[in-house]
C-alpha cells in the first residue's frame, strides 16, 4: 500500500514536470528585429503583417519587432553595437552596409544565392565576396518633367535607349531658362542635404568619367575624384548655378517640394517616392526620363534599406529564415503599391499597381535595371559621402573646382590611411 | 518741466518701446508660425512661407494635422516619458545640488575647494565628449529591483535620470545664492542648538525660493530637450522620449503640418513651467544683477 501511495506521488509530480518541459522544448526562440519606419504608418502596417505572417507560419522562431525613426536610427544602432546590445535582426542602409559588415555590427547572410538571381542589383548588399544583406525595394531617381514643358520649348524627350547627351541637356536648360517662364529651368533639390548628395550627384560625376574612388583597389580617390574628368564634371556642376540654371544650396526646402508643381521649375531630379505626387499632380503629361549621358553612359544611384543578420545573434539561421521569408513577391508588392517603392524582382514588379507594364511608374524599374550604379562598396564609403557632399556644396557656392576636388580626396585619402585601407 | 523736454521725453517713451516691441515681436513669431501652421494643410503652409500669411490663420484652417500626428506617433506615451524623467530629475538635482551647495559654503571639510574646482571644471566638458564612456559605463551597472540583481540599466527610465541628477551648473547656482544669504541667521540658529540639517531645511531652502525657481527651470530645459542620450539609451519604444519621438515625423515627404502640431503639444508643458516659476525666475535673474 505504501509503495503505490508512493508510486502515485512520483506520478503525480512527474506529469507537471514532463509538460513543463515539453513547453519548454517548444517553446518559440525571440527573434529580435529593428527597423527603421518609425512614424511611417503605412509601412508599419505592411511589416507588422510580415512578421505576424512569419511567426504563424513556423513554431521555431517569434520575432519581435522595434521601430526606430530613420533620423536617429543609424546613431542607435551604433550605439547598441558599442554597448553590446544589437538585436538579432537589423536593416541597414544599402551603401552603409559595408561599414556596419567591416566594424562587426553584421554577419553574412545565409541565403542561397540562386534564390535572389533575379533580384535588381541594388537590393544585394555584397561586401567581400559576401551576401550580407537583402533589400525588399529599391530607389531610383528620375528627371521628372512635363510633356507639354518640352513639346513647347521643341525639345527632343529622350528614351532609354536614346538619352539627351551633355551637348543636348546644355542646350535644352538654355532654351527653358531663354523662355522666362521659370525662375529656374533645372531643380537638382540642393535644399536636400546628406545622403541624397551622394546618391542623386555622384551618378552624374559617373557618367562624366569620374568617380568619388578608385573602384579597382578602393585604396584612393586620386585620380577619379580630381582627375579630367571629375573636373570636368565639377565646372559643368558649377556652371549650372553660375548661369542661373539651377537653385542653389540656400534653396527652400518649400520650393524643393513644391516647385515642380507650382511652375516654378521645368525639370525636377528626383526620386520615385514622389512619384505618386506628380502623377497626381499632372496627370498624363507627367514624364520620368532617363539620366543624360554625359559620355560614359547615363548612370543613376542605387540601393535602398536592406535587411542583415546582426554578429552578435546566437541564431544566424532563424534571422536569414525571416529575411527570407519577407522577400515574398506578395510583400515586395505590398510595399510597392503602399509606398511607390521599386520591387525588386520581374514577377513582384509584374505584380504591382505602378510597375507593371505599361503603368506610369515602370520606367523606374528599367532605370533601376539598367542604369543603376551601387554607391562605392567600401566601409569608407561612409566619410567620402560627406567629403563629397561638402565638395559639390562649394563648388556650387562658386569655390575653384580644381583646388576643391584635390582637396576632397585628399581628404578621403586620408581617411583611408587612418584606417588601414578598411580592410581591402 | 518745459513743454520740448516733455516731448523728448514721450518721443524717447516711444522709441524705447517701440524697440522692445519689435524685439518681442522677434521672439514670439516662431512660436506663432507653429501654432498657425499646425492648423493649415502642407500645400497651404508651404504656400504661405513666402508670406505673412505664414503669421496668420487664413485659409483651409482645421485640426487634421493634430488627429495625424497622434495616428503617426504615440504622443501621450512620449510626452509621459519626458515629463516623469524631467520632473523626478528635477526634484532629484535641486535637492542633491543645494546640499552640495549648501556644503560647499557653510561646512568646514578637507579639500573643499579643490572639490568645488573640480565641479566648476566640469561645466566646460561639452556631454557628447562624455557620452560614449558613459553609454559603456551604464550598459554594465548593476541595479536591484524587483527582479533581482539585473546588470545594465539600457532601456530603462534610471538610464535617463540618474546620469543627469547632479550637474556643476545647479551646485554653482546654489553655492553662489547661498553665500549671499545674510550669516547671522545660520549663526544664531546654530547657537540655538539646530542641526545642520534643520539649517539646510528650515532656514536655508524657504529662503531661496529665486534660485531654487532658476536651476528648476534650467534643469527642465536641458531635461525636457534630451536628445542624443535617449537615442543612445532608448531602444524600446517605451521609454523615448519627445524629441526622439519628434523624429518620427521626418519621412522623404514630410508632413511638415504634422511636425508643427507636434511640436506645438511638446512646448505646452516648457510654457506652463515658465509661467508658473516666472516671478521667481526673474527675481533671481534681477537680484543676481543687484548684487553683481
Amino acid at each position: 500500500m505504501k509503495t503505490k501511495i508512493m508510486k502515485n506521488v512520483l506520478l503525480a509530480s512527474t506529469i507537471p514536470l514532463l509538460s513543463m518541459g515539453s513547453i519548454n522544448g517548444f517553446a518559440a526562440t525571440e527573434l529580435s528585429l529593428w527597423y527603421h519606419g518609425a512614424g511611417n504608418p503605412v509601412e508599419a502596417k505592411i511589416i507588422d503583417q510580415i512578421v505576424a505572417d512569419f511567426n504563424a507560419s513556423q513554431s521555431n522562431w517569434k520575432v519581435a519587432l522595434q521601430s526606430f525613426p530613420q533620423e536617429s536610427y543609424n546613431d542607435s544602432v551604433i550605439a547598441a553595437a558599442l554597448a553590446g546590445n544589437l538585436p538579432d535582426i537589423l536593416d541597414v542602409d544599402g551603401p552603409v552596409m559595408p561599414n556596419w559588415a567591416w566594424a562587426g555590427y553584421l554577419q553574412p547572410l545565409n541565403i542561397n544565392s540562386a534564390a535572389i538571381e533575379d533580384f535588381l542589383p541594388g537590393t544585394k548588399g555584397y561586401w567581400d565576396g559576401q551576401l550580407y544583406s537583402l533589400g525588399l525595394w529599391d530607389a531610383a531617381v528620375a528627371m521628372i518633367t512635363r510633356k507639354s514643358t518640352l513639346m513647347e520649348a521643341n525639345i527632343r524627350i529622350p528614351t532609354l535607349a536614346q538619352p539627351w547627351t551633355l551637348t543636348e541637356f546644355n542646350a535644352a536648360l538654355a532654351t527653358l531658362k531663354q523662355t522666362g517662364k521659370y525662375d529656374y529651368p533645372f531643380d537638382p533639390g540642393l535644399a536636400w542635404k546628406g545622403e541624397w548628395f551622394p546618391y542623386a550627384f555622384s551618378p552624374f560625376l559617373q557618367s562624366f568619367g569620374g568617380d568619388i574612388i578608385d573602384r579597382e583597389s578602393y585604396q584612393t580617390a586620386e585620380g577619379v575624384l580630381n582627375g579630367d574628368e571629375a573636373i570636368a564634371f565639377g565646372e559643368w556642376w558649377q556652371m549650372l548655378f553660375q548661369k542661373g540654371y539651377s537653385p542653389g544650396n540656400s534653396q527652400d526646402s518649400a520650393d524643393r517640394e513644391t516647385g515642380l508643381v507650382e511652375g516654378k521649375y521645368a525639370i525636377q531630379w528626383n526620386g520615385n517616392w514622389t512619384a505618386l505626387n506628380m502623377l497626381k499632380a499632372f496627370g498624363d503629361d507627367v514624364l520620368f526620363l532617363p539620366a543624360p549621358d554625359f559620355g560614359h553612359g547615363p548612370k543613376i544611384g542605387a540601393a535602398s534599406w536592406q535587411f542583415g543578420v546582426s554578429a552578435s545573434t546566437s541564431y544566424p539561421q532563424g534571422a536569414a529564415d525571416f529575411i527570407q521569408f519577407a522577400t515574398q513577391d506578395r510583400y515586395m508588392t505590398a510595399f510597392s503599391d503602399a509606398i511607390g517603392l521599386i520591387p525588386p524582382t520581374k514577377t513582384a514588379a509584374a505584380a504591382s499597381e505602378h510597375y507593371r507594364q505599361g503603368a506610369p511608374m515602370a520606367t523606374f524599374f528599367e532605370l533601376s535595371a539598367q542604369q543603376a550604379v551601387l554607391r562605392p562598396v567600401t566601409p569608407g564609403y561612409v566619410v567620402a559621402a560627406k567629403v563629397f557632399e561638402k565638395a559639390l556644396a562649394d563648388i556650387a557656392d562658386g569655390a575653384d573646382v580644381v583646388d576643391t576636388l584635390d582637396n576632397a580626396a585628399d581628404e578621403i585619402n586620408q581617411d583611408i590611411r587612418r584606417n588601414l585601407g578598411y580592410g581591402h | 518741466m518745459s513743454h520740448s523736454s516733455v516731448d523728448h521725453h514721450r518721443l524717447r517713451l516711444v522709441v524705447r518701446y517701440t524697440l522692445l516691441s519689435l524685439i518681442a515681436l522677434m521672439f514670439i513669431f516662431p512660436l506663432i508660425f507653429m501654432l498657425v501652421s499646425s492648423l493649415k494643410p502642407d500645400h497651404q503652409l508651404l504656400a504661405d512661407t513666402a508670406s505673412l500669411r505664414a503669421f496668420l490663420p487664413v485659409g483651409e484652417i482645421s485640426l487634421a494635422n493634430y488627429y495625424g500626428a497622434f495616428e503617426r506617433a504615440p504622443i501621450v506615451l512620449f510626452m509621459m516619458n519626458s515629463l516623469l524623467v524631467t520632473a523626478v530629475t528635477v526634484v532629484l538635482s535641486l535637492f542633491c545640488c543645494s546640499m552640495a551647495g549648501f556644503s560647499f559654503v557653510y561646512l568646514n571639510w578637507r579639500g573643499k575647494s579643490v572639490a568645488f574646482s573640480i565641479i566648476l571644471a566640469t561645466l566646460i566638458v561639452p556631454f557628447e565628449t562624455i557620452a560614449i564612456p558613459m553609454l559603456l559605463m551604464v550598459s554594465k551597472l548593476p541595479w536591484i529591483g524587483f527582479d533581482g540583481l539585473t546588470w545594465g540599466w539600457l532601456n530603462t527610465y534610471r538610464v535617463q535620470v540618474i546620469p543627469f541628477i547632479a550637474d556643476g551648473l545647479t551646485i554653482f547656482l546654489f553655492t553662489q545664492y547661498f553665500k549671499d544669504l545674510p550669516r547671522e541667521l545660520i549663526e544664531a540658529a546654530r547657537v540655538e542648538g539646530s542641526s545642520w540639517w534643520q539649517v539646510y531645511w528650515r532656514i536655508v531652502m524657504p529662503l531661496s525660493g529665486p534660485v531654487i525657481a532658476t536651476a528648476a527651470i534650467l534643469k527642465f530645459l536641458v531635461m525636457y530637450n534630451q536628445y542624443l542620450w535617449p537615442i543612445m539609451v532608448t531602444q524600446q519604444e517605451q521609454y523615448r522620449p519627445v524629441l526622439v519621438g519628434l523624429q518620427y515625423f521626418f519621412q522623404l515627404n514630410t508632413a511638415w503640418g504634422e511636425v508643427m502640431a507636434y511640436l506645438t503639444l511638446i512646448t505646452l508643458p516648457v510654457l506652463a513651467f515658465y509661467l508658473v516659476l516666472q516671478r521667481a525666475f526673474i527675481a533671481s535673474i534681477a537680484s543676481t544683477g543687484v548684487k553683481g
